[in-house]
């Protein structure tokens, strides 16, 4: 029996090595972001303009019939628009917002389109909260758990406030380059972090936070 | 054969083992969803998966890294002629940090290679050939659909899927013959370990050890045992126990296949295109350079090619490992073999029927649909 145990327990090893190379990206999205306010100051939803990788572009417009080659009006991809939107329902939008620290949610995206400039896709949606919320402390996080769609910040102006209370102050943390600093081995940590606790895609997290007085 | 209560606890544990690993491959599959979020939907599942440190990690950003490179690289082909070089270089790289991650039959042939006792000669050009095969198609399902069709995305992710659903069968089906072949040796080395005597006739058993011991003496390596034993059932685990890749081996009932025999090991692994090349393939075509996707595809398969072979190298050189131990005790190292070579017959099936349920969702092209 001893064996045995041995046998399963280099098995369980083996698969959760693989497990563990399961997760890599295979889109790649550049974020533009901005939180919308109200005339009374309370934050009202996010909009997002997320532009995708040019291959990912290639791929989800390939066979897609247009008027004139190679350009897509808003028109030719709005049936493409609607299946991202719906997908990403399953998401939460990949858009993890906090108020004074707690988790607010979202309704479902309004005004999305499809745009297609410079050979990429550009991805537009808001995302309402449930209910305008007043917030000295609002923390905004873009990331997929899954780290299946890379997010980064554009490089310029990543994030705006639109109509925010002038006293408002905006903090933009992009995501560590953990990959390329670390050098840990893979040890028995790393095979016990395989519990449903941890999060491997938050660390890739594009925090943005709001300090209002 | 008379019933053994011995035999049939031994086969009890074979069946606890089995379950074993397909629970655990159970528990992992809530853990490994993953399709498209652009596309259509997947169920929602908690990704509970380590830091991205270390050499994972590094082979991430290196990958990240290549992948980027390869679109700008077909861009500039466009106009530069010479710019095609840097891109068959950077999809050879690509292809080999690419295959460290999921996919690419890494798992399937290195079990195929165990059980099967296969050389890490073989195993190479196992390796190659279903990388190769992967390339083709990945181009072919490019080249026709997306190019001679006009296909949009989502008819080639239903192209995928179909074939996507075939490997997957193939894999297990794969897995299911050497489970089948494997679990008749183990229950074969089981009774002659018990002394209880082999089943088939005596006379053509004489035979065919005679024929056997000939064939030996043809190879100048002979280690000049097993003759005097050969009307005994201990003779058997001689030569199970100094194997080696020339001549039929009289207990393997898997018989001389050949290359026959690897054949369906290589379309079960090559059949499934990597998402990575028709991505690739997709991009050059809509920068009206399918030529050198494709010639960056095939490239790309020659990298993966190596990172698979180099695995499977691990693999065998580690059965070779467990074949040394095992051969310090005559009887029951034997019997740990063959129960090695099960367990690998068995991972085969857990993966193929996991893949097939959509579960183990390695490097799905229909993570793209």
């Amino acid at each position: 029996m001893k064996i045995l145990r041995s046998l399963l327990g280099s098995l369980a090893a083996l698969l959760a090595a693989i497990a563990a190379a399961q997760a890599h990206p295979h889109v790649w999205v550049t974020m533009t972001s901005e939180l919308v306010y109200a005339q009374d100051g309370s934050v009202t939803g996010v909009r997002h303009a997320w532009a995708f990788d040019d291959m990912f572009s290639a791929f989800a417009t390939q066979g897609i019939e247009t008027k004139q080659k190679g350009v897509f009006t808003r028109e030719d991809l709005a049936p493409l628009a609607q299946v991202n939107v719906d997908s990403l329902k399953d998401f939460d939008y990949f858009t993890f917002a906090k108020a004074n620290g707690k988790t607010t949610e979202f309704n479902g995206p309004t005004d999305y389109w499809l745009e297609y400039k410079n050979e990429v896709l550009i991805l537009h949606f808001t995302l309402p909260f449930r209910a305008p919320v007043k917030a000295q402390r609002l923390d905004v996080e873009v990331y997929d758990p899954t780290y299946f769609v890379d997010f980064s910040m554009a490089e310029n102006d990543p994030v705006k406030l639109v109509g925010a209370p002038a006293q408002c102050k905006l903090t933009v943390v992009r995501p560590t380059d953990t990959s390329v600093a670390s050098n840990a081995p893979i040890n028995e940590q790393f095979f016990n972090s395989l519990d449903a606790g941890s999060n491997f895609g938050a660390q890739f997290a594009n925090k943005i936070s709001v300090a209002c007085p | 054969m008379k019933f053994d209560w011995r035999t049939a606890r031994e086969v009890a544990r074979l069946a606890a083992l089995v379950l074993g690993l397909l629970l655990v491959a159970g528990a992992l599959d809530v853990l490994l969803a993953q399709t498209n979020p652009f596309g259509g939907p997947r169920p929602p599942a908690t990704p509970p998966l380590p830091a991205a440190g270390g050499l994972f990690g590094w082979v991430l950003a290196k990958q990240a890294a290549f992948y980027h490179e390869l679109s700008g690289l077909i861009r500039a082909a466009k106009t530069d002629g010479s710019a095609v070089r840097g891109l068959l270089a950077v999809s050879f790289i690509y292809g080999i940090f690419h295959a460290a991650g999921p996919g690419h039959g890494k798992a399937v042939i290195s079990s195929y290679l165990i059980a099967n006792r296969e050389t890490w000669r073989r195993g190479v050009v196992l390796s190659l050939a279903s990388a190769m095969v992967q390339a083709l198609v990945a181009v072919s399902i490019v080249g026709i659909a997306a190019a001679l069709l006009g296909a949009t995305r989502s008819t080639m992710c239903t192209a995928d899927w179909v074939i996507e659903v075939a490997s997957y069968s193939l894999i297990t089906a794969v897995g299911a013959r050497l489970l089948w072949v494997k679990g008749r040796g183990f229950l074969a080395t089981l009774r002659l370990l018990r002394h209880e005597p082999v089943p088939a006739p005596v006379g053509a058993a004489v035979t065919d050890r005679h024929e056997h011991h000939d064939h030996h003496h043809d190879h100048a390596h002979h280690h000049g045992h097993g003759h005097a034993h050969d009307h005994g059932g201990h003779a058997h685990h001689h030569d199970e126990a100094c194997d080696h890749d020339h001549g039929p081996d009289p207990l393997s009932l898997a018989g001389p296949g050949g290359w026959r025999r690897g054949l369906s090991a290589i379309f079960a692994v090559g059949l499934r295109p990597c998402s990575g090349a028709i991505l690739v393939l997709v991009f050059a075509l809509a920068q009206g350079l399918f030529w050198a996707g494709a010639a960056a595809t095939f490239v790309m398969g020659i990298g993966t090619a190596i990172t698979v072979a180099a695995i499977a190298t691990i693999a065998v050189g580690a059965r070779g490992v467990a074949e040394k131990m095992a051969a310090s005790r005559p009887g029951y190292g034997t019997l740990v073999m063959r129960g090695i070579e099960v367990g690998a017959a068995a991972l085969i099936i857990a993966f193929g029927a996991l893949l097939l349920a959509g579960y183990l969702a390695t490097e799905r092209l229909v993570g793209l649909c």
